[in-house]
């Protein structure tokens, strides 16, 4: 147990400082920024108490926001995700969510492709109307979503494919 | 009250996520509200050391292109004080102690620079304890860069002149019209706007910008941009300027901070016409 929280924690600060010090500053083409802290959030495990899960969602948010000046957007972004993370887990995986046994490194690709995918796509567009603020720049805020959507995803993936036990 | 308990107990993750969800939509509009000393921002110790660690490693990856800009500021400084008049040096202003500079410049390093977003901010390394103060004006020797908006014991944050929120003083290098420089497209770190110059003005595509000096922040003459493009507004009164930046806002590493020591003075003149 502690081993697992442990892990969680470093999992936490490491994620944080790489998307602060690294991510957020990548802007490709000018604007396309990838926010991957939010893998924190997707491969939580999923036997969990799912009050401390939202509060911890909401820390990881407000960290990222403290360091990019960005008022509460990541924060509103994240407890939004950690709020309907079970609904997309059921959708996704299925059964075998109702077990609450998923290991994320198991599930084979599609499936763990949909989940990222769609709950990226919703992190980044609560993310961006609240940051842009403005309902006539609507284009704007999906433009966003999609490209940045798009690099989070191939990026997330990426880490998980690097970073999973071996399989055999 | 077992029955209001008892929902309380049943819904709490709901109600977590609503308390937390309305808490961060609260920083988030305080957030785009003008100048509000505001609770989250990065000029404070934790974020403050970490961007300083990072700096710390990434300064030295520019080293030579600072270098360069130094050089190229020193040698424009020198050509102005080798062509200075010796005479109109040496007027008995020097007796006078009330003939001070107005403006007090000090060096700060950025260790944090975004231009991304739609409200950008810098965090330099100089804060209340160097002091600096909310207000101050921020510059390069190329041109204008921001305001401070909040300070801590060693850091400040700078709201860029890349912020939807950032309204600047500013006018034709030529003619005295003034506008307001913000900026418009939020994808291009490039170019601001100029809005509300009158249509009279004499415009022309490649014109200097600078500051107006009217606000009690920014010196007059401080360098901006060239006019790129310009239009009609929908109003019809005024035109809106499309501005290249002469400052490359992502890339920015020395600043200077700029104090107005007649500041407290001019606004307590101004002070009772307003209310």
């Amino acid at each position: 147990m502690t081993k697992a929280t442990l892990n969680m924690a470093g999992r936490f600060f490491i994620l944080v400082l790489v998307q602060v010090l690294i991510f957020n500053h990548i802007n490709f083409l000018g604007y396309i920024n990838p926010y991957i802290y939010v893998l924190f959030i997707l491969l939580f495990p999923a036997k969990n108490n799912r009050t401390l899960f939202v509060f911890i969602s909401f820390l990881l948010g407000f960290c990222v926001d403290v360091f990019s000046d960005s008022g509460g957007v990541h924060a509103a972004a994240c407890v939004s995700l950690a709020y309907i993370r079970p609904v997309f887990l059921k959708f996704t995986f299925g059964t075998v969510y109702d077990y609450q046994s998923v290991k994320f490194h198991q599930t084979d690709f599609s499936s763990r492709f949909t989940y990222f995918s769609s709950l990226i796509l919703i992190h980044h567009l609560i993310l961006f109307s609240l940051e842009i603020f403005n309902i006539s720049k609507i284009l704007l805020i999906l433009q966003k979503t999609l490209f940045s959507g798009i690099f989070t995803i191939l990026l997330c993936l990426i880490i998980t494919l690097l970073f999973s036990p071996k399989r055999r | 009250m077992q029955q209001i308990i008892n929902f309380v107990l049943r819904n709490k993750t709901f109600l977590v996520f609503l308390l937390l969800f309305c808490l961060s939509i609260f920083f988030t509009i305080q957030s785009h509200s003008y100048h509000k000393s505001k609770f989250v921002n990065s000029a404070n110790f934790i974020t403050g050391t970490v961007y300083q660690t990072a700096n710390g490693i990434g300064q030295y990856f520019n080293l030579r292109k600072e270098n360069n800009a130094l050089l190229e500021e020193n040698r424009m400084l020198k050509s102005i004080v080798h062509n200075l008049d010796v005479d109109s040096m040496q007027t008995d202003f020097s007796d006078n102690q009330k003939f001070s500079a107005h403006y007090k410049f000090r060096t700060a390093n950025v260790y944090k620079n975004s231009y991304s977003q739609s409200a950008n901010y810098l965090t330099i390394n100089k804060g209340k304890k160097d002091s600096i103060k909310i207000d101050h004006g921020v510059v390069t020797s190329q041109g204008i860069v921001g305001i401070i908006e909040n300070t801590s014991q060693n850091f400040a944050s700078v709201l860029s002149i890349l912020n939807t929120r950032s309204r600047i003083n500013a006018q034709l290098k030529k003619t005295n019209h003034i506008g307001s420089l913000v900026w418009l497209e939020t994808d291009s770190p490039e170019f601001a706007q100029l809005i509300d110059i009158s249509k009279f003005a004499p415009i022309a595509i490649g014109d200097t910008i600078i500051t107006g000096g009217q606000s009690t922040i920014f010196p007059k003459g401080i360098l901006i941009g060239t006019v790129d493009s310009y239009k009609i507004d929908s109003g019809g009164d005024t035109y809106v300027v499309n501005v290249k930046l002469f400052n490359d806002m992502t890339n920015i590493g020395h600043v200077y901070v700029i104090e107005n020591l007649q500041a407290p003075e001019i606004k307590s003149l101004e002070k009772p016409k307003d209310d």
